[in-house]
């Protein structure tokens, strides 16, 4: 049979497919890699043992970030706190103990359309709810509470994703050896899931640590270090916003950034070290 | 507890996964201290009849059984009945190799630990005697804290019999436990099951007729959800009286 259009042999094109997945990857590296060393280029020569302990002086055209520093890992954490539980439940009410049924497609549809609403509407609605109507004010609690109910659709859509990926055989054998359902769910399903229920949190950390829009709004731009959950904050984004696009300084605004995406990388590290302690111990 | 002489009794047992009927009409005795082979070809409710046993079926919200099934006389099915109690009772492997994603050592001492047994020595001895029994204690001894899927497919399988035997049952059921293992494996197995039956009672589905020729003494064979017909070994494999049960047997179907 004679083609009329102009092709490739199975075996060209399976070179050129070849070349162009990896033409791809390396590019997605490429453009990972360069933002990381400007970033890090940029920031790192403003980094020293003042930047990170002191508190920053003239709006932080002096100084350094420590309360930005301590600000991120208020909120973060009372974000990541307040939300996985919630998370990790409503995702195994869905998967293990109910069957899939008007309620079930109301909670995930919820689900779904909360993770694609913009950050900034969370932060007008945590402005709105938790710094005004429930009086909380601009605080490491009104911004903790804001995040939670932002990263809440991203852990319960992976949770579940890990729930129903379990194998259905690891439930058989536990209740075949005499396991309730609950000693079922703690003791073969969540040590096969925690790897993607880990992976979602981490995922939600990152989120947590970099929104900008619904933290300034709900946990407010203080400078000062805050002195418990119920004081302002900022956090390292918001600082490097305000720093950057008020023209306040540049070069601080680059140290925060990298001081951010160190951390960043110790949260995966130190994650993905405690997930491998979770699911190799299994129970 | 009522003495009976057997076992199991499977009293008109009739099975439904929801509009599907599974089971027809079953009665079975099964004694102890024997090996009883359900025969049958795919879809004849084999697997079905075993998680009715144990009530892993319930786990399929749309099971339904009417009849009943006596365990020493005590019907399995009554409202008294602890389930976990029951599954501890009568232990169950699976068609598949399926240990859990843990260490050798923690796959049997699973079920152990879910009854509350906690003290260190008790859980050592008890894993230790259960890989015994199962034949597999010589060669994992030395790795008990590998994880279970470093092991060949027919060291798996045995270590869900020793994960069983942990938690000192009165009756096991076997589905198809060889299907997909080497002949090495498969001899071991039922070596092992040769072995099992001075203490306790073993229903299996053998996953071809070779074996249950070769391990069974006594044969149900089923077809379509019924009993076909049920007798020793030798009974059925050199006198069937039901001429499905020869056909099945010679190999023309099936």
């Amino acid at each position: 049979m004679k083609s009329t259009r102009l092709s490739l042999s199975p075996r060209a094109a399976e070179r050129v497919i070849k070349v162009f997945v990896w033409a791809v990857a390396l590019s997605i590296m490429a453009v990972l890699v360069s933002i990381v060393v400007f970033i890090l280029y940029k920031g790192l020569p403003v980094i020293n043992a003042g930047f990170l302990t002191e508190i920053p002086r003239r709006m932080g055209r002096e100084g350094g970030i420590a309360s930005p520093i301590v600000g991120t890992l208020l909120v973060t954490a009372l974000a990541v706190l307040l939300a996985t539980p919630f998370g990790m439940g409503t995702a195994f009410y869905l998967a293990e103990y109910t069957r899939d049924g008007a309620v079930t497609r109301i909670i995930r549809f919820s689900a779904e359309s909360l993770a694609g609403i913009p950050s900034i509407v969370y932060g007008l609605f945590g402005f709105i709810f938790f710094v005004m109507y429930l009086n909380l004010g601009w605080s490491v609690l009104s911004g903790g509470l804001t995040l939670a109910v932002m990263i809440l659709p991203t852990i319960i859509r992976t949770s579940e994703e890990a729930v129903r990926s379990v194998p259905t055989i690891y439930r058989e054998v536990s209740f075949s050896l005499g396991g309730t359902k609950w000693q079922t769910i703690r003791g073969a399903v969540f040590p096969s899931a925690v790897r993607g229920i880990a992976n979602g949190i981490i995922l939600s950390i990152g989120r947590s640590v970099a929104e900008t829009a619904a933290v300034v709004l709900t946990a407010g731009s203080a400078l000062r270090m805050p002195d418990g959950v119920f004081a302002p904050a900022r956090t390292m984004a918001v600082h490097f916003y305000i720093l950057a696009s008020e023209g306040i300084s540049m070069d601080n605004a680059y140290g925060t950034a990298a001081v951010l995406i160190i951390l960043i990388f110790l949260i995966n590290i130190a994650a993905n070290m405690l997930i491998d302690r979770l699911a190799t111990k299994g129970r | 507890m009522a003495v009976s002489e057997n076992k199991i009794t499977v009293k008109d047992l009739d099975f439904h996964y929801g509009e599907k009927q599974v089971l027809h009409a079953l009665n079975l005795n099964i004694p102890p201290n024997k090996i009883f082979s359900v025969i049958g070809p795919a879809n004849s409710g084999i697997t079905t009849l075993l998680r009715a046993i144990n009530r892993l079926s319930e786990l399929s919200p749309d099971a339904r059984a009417r009849g009943d099934i006596l365990l020493d006389g005590q019907s399995v099915y009554a409202p008294q009945v602890d389930v976990s109690e029951l599954r501890r009772k009568v232990g169950m492997v699976f068609d598949v190799p399926a240990p859990l994603p843990m260490s050798i050592f923690d796959n049997i001492a699973y079920g152990p630990r879910l009854a509350k047994v906690r003290n260190k020595s008790v859980l050592a001895e008890t894993v230790e005697g259960a890989l015994r029994a199962a034949a597999l204690w010589d060669e994992v001894k030395d790795r008990l804290r590998a994880p279970a899927s470093s092991l060949s497919g027919g060291q798996q399988q045995r270590l869900c019999i020793a994960r069983v035997l942990a938690l000192k049952p009165e009756v096991i059921l076997l589905d198809r436990p060889c299907s997909g293992l080497d002949p090495v494996s498969t001899a071991k197995i039922e070596d092992s099951l040769t072995e099992l039956k001075e203490r306790l009672t073993i229903v299996v589905s053998p996953h071809n007729i070779q074996q249950a020729g070769r391990v069974s003494d006594r044969v149900a064979f089923m077809l379509s959800g019924r009993l076909v017909e049920e007798g020793a070994n030798a009974e059925i494999f050199s006198n069937p009286k039901d001429q499905r049960t020869s056909d099945y047997i010679t190999g023309r179907f099936g």
